[in-house]
């Protein structure tokens, strides 16, 4: 009936994470948060701010892939030298990321794998902004293979992002800045909206039980009213399409299925 | 002395065995690699790094010159993980200190102002203070919040590469993104400056780019020519990243695996025989700029 893809499916909703943001700055990295991002500029939430990827401020959100170099518009300025000033410590940013590892508590890791500190068994890429953008400004999540080894038993090898883990919350500190907001999968979203913010299952992609996702899961998941997730209307595609001309977005997930799953 | 000309060999002899070394940029772009690949010339040994890292750190870990890295992050970008630094990291071979990008530049302020740290809410609830030993303070005032106290992060010496610097070290620096290379700068004791151009007196050529002086020239105590010296990383408006020349060195990392058998592609006996291997300055200049 639809040629929708699942990508374009969760680029739909990473956009919702965005609505309604306000003034602040709308961080989207990898294909499918930065898509997100862009469309929710484009249409319900205009008020977003949004860098090119690097360094300037576009009120048009930049399309992915190969361009010319200056066909960027610039609008302002927000360089690396003042990101913390301005957008992270600030608390005016929702960034949208991939870790490696996500635990129930919704502790993130980017670090390492496996080992100790001193040797780890596999070195990523370092906790980068995680520990300021999660104790700071509101943050998203998008993982486009959900399985136990993202969504890991216990607790994640290396806690880089703050999460909800009483346990790790030294007295006295100020956590009022967390706030994990969404997260999007190639079965279903997910927010914090359970028992002590535990992660709930809030929608369903098309064809997928909430069975199937707790099997992909490390830990127990909580059930929301687990509607069925939308799908981009006409518009959201075609400015889905204008914003990935070299459909970039097909890559994202293994075999690029359709929305709707053949069965 | 004004005049604060050297040469790159000059530069590394200033340094010394166990020093801790500031390297500006950021991952890929905007390094001071013919300082680095000097330093690689070098005996130079037991050195600490602190960097926002990219091949930098990679070639340093790689050689052995390294005793402990300071970082929040180690990469090149379009090849996320640095491999070099990883095989370092997983065989075990280094003391480290991680810490969160925002957490770094607030280090690198506390060593510029001298201040012994500087408090932060960043790392709360992470595994980085009790992986760096990191403290907490006690806000003194009524609301009594818990902070890291992030420490200084004092810099026997900076390398920072620059657009362009006159013989006193009046620089200029151009690039959409200057980073933090102006703590780096300030957190140093001593910080040596290599350019893309080096003029006798700023005043006389670029006054009207004055604006452009990211850090004052008390802040400088070396400074020397080397155009195409962030060579392989990017520096913008000149010349962009060497992606050829980082998957090369990346791929050098599974084979032959071996750094003492690559050193010289990525390193060279000399500056002027690294250049002429990768086409010379004009073939730097001609990388283009990346697009995001």
């Amino acid at each position: 009936m639809t040629d929708v893809t699942l990508a374009e499916l969760c680029i739909f909703a990473a956009s919702e994470a965005f609505r309604g943001n306000g003034e602040i700055v709308a961080t989207g990295v990898g294909p499918v948060p930065r898509l997100g991002a862009g469309l929710a500029k484009l249409t319900h939430t205009p008020e977003l701010m949004m860098t090119d990827g690097e360094c300037y401020l576009v009120e048009q959100p930049v399309p992915l892939g190969p361009r010319n170099y200056d066909d960027r518009k610039k609008a302002g300025y927000l360089p690396f030298s003042r990101f913390f000033d301005s957008a992270v410590w600030s608390g005016r940013r929702h960034a949208m990321v991939t870790p490696t590892q996500i635990d129930r508590f919704g502790q993130i890791n980017l670090s390492q794998l496996g080992g100790t500190h001193k040797q780890p068994k596999t070195q990523m890429l370092g906790v980068r902004g995680f520990p300021g953008n999660t104790i700071y400004h509101p943050n998203s999540f998008f993982f486009p293979s959900h399985t136990t080894r993202v969504f890991v038993e216990g607790e994640v090898d290396m806690v880089s992002g703050v999460g909800y883990n009483p346990a790790k919350r030294v007295a006295g500190g100020n956590y009022s800045g967390v706030a994990l907001k969404k997260i999007i999968t190639n079965l279903c979203v997910m927010d914090f909206g359970g028992t002590d913010h535990a992660i709930r299952v809030v929608s369903l992609h098309p064809g997928v039980t909430f069975e199937e996702v707790q099997a992909a899961t490390g830990f127990p998941l909580e059930k929301g009213d687990l509607t069925e997730t939308p799908l981009p209307d006409a518009d959201a595609r075609a400015i889905i399409a204008q914003l990935d001309p070299h459909n970039i977005r097909a890559s994202v997930i293994k075999d690029n299925p359709p929305a709707h799953r053949v069965s | 002395m004004l005049d604060k000309r050297m040469t790159a060999a000059e530069i590394v002899a200033q340094l010394s065995d166990g020093m801790t070394i500031g390297i500006g940029g950021w991952g890929p772009r905007r390094k001071p690699m013919a300082l680095v690949r000097e330093i690689l010339r070098s005996d130079l040994k037991d050195l600490t790094i602190v960097a926002y890292g990219g091949a930098d750190v990679g070639m340093l870990c790689a050689a052995g010159k390294v005793k402990k890295v300071v970082f929040a992050f180690v990469s090149l970008d379009a090849i996320p993980l640095e491999p070099w630094f990883r095989k370092a990291r997983e065989a075990g071979q280094l003391e480290v200190l991680e810490v969160d990008e925002g957490m770094f530049q607030w280090g690198l302020k506390a060593a510029a102002f001298g201040l012994p740290f500087l408090p932060t809410r960043v790392g709360l609830g992470t595994d980085l203070a009790a992986l760096g030993g990191l403290k907490t303070v006690t806000s003194p005032y009524a609301d009594a919040e818990t902070l890291i106290a992030m420490p200084a992060l004092k810099l026997d010496a900076a390398l920072i590469h620059v657009n362009r610097s006159d013989w006193r070290g009046n620089v200029q620096v151009f690039g959409p993104d200057v980073y933090y290379d102006e703590w780096f700068a300030k957190a140093a004791t001593k910080a040596y400056v290599s350019c893309e151009e080096l003029v006798d007196r700023m005043e006389d050529h670029y006054p009207d780019d004055a604006q452009f002086n990211l850090f004052e020239r008390c802040f400088v105590t070396g400074v020397v020519e080397l155009a195409g010296g962030a060579h392989p990383s990017s520096m913008p408006p000149h010349y962009g990243w060497d992606m050829k020349a980082f998957k090369a060195y990346a791929d050098a990392a599974k084979d032959p695996g071996d750094w003492s058998v690559v050193a010289d592609r990525f390193v060279g006996a000399s500056e002027a025989d690294y250049m002429n291997s990768i086409g010379g300055k004009e073939a730097v200049a001609a990388l283009p700029l990346p697009i995001f």
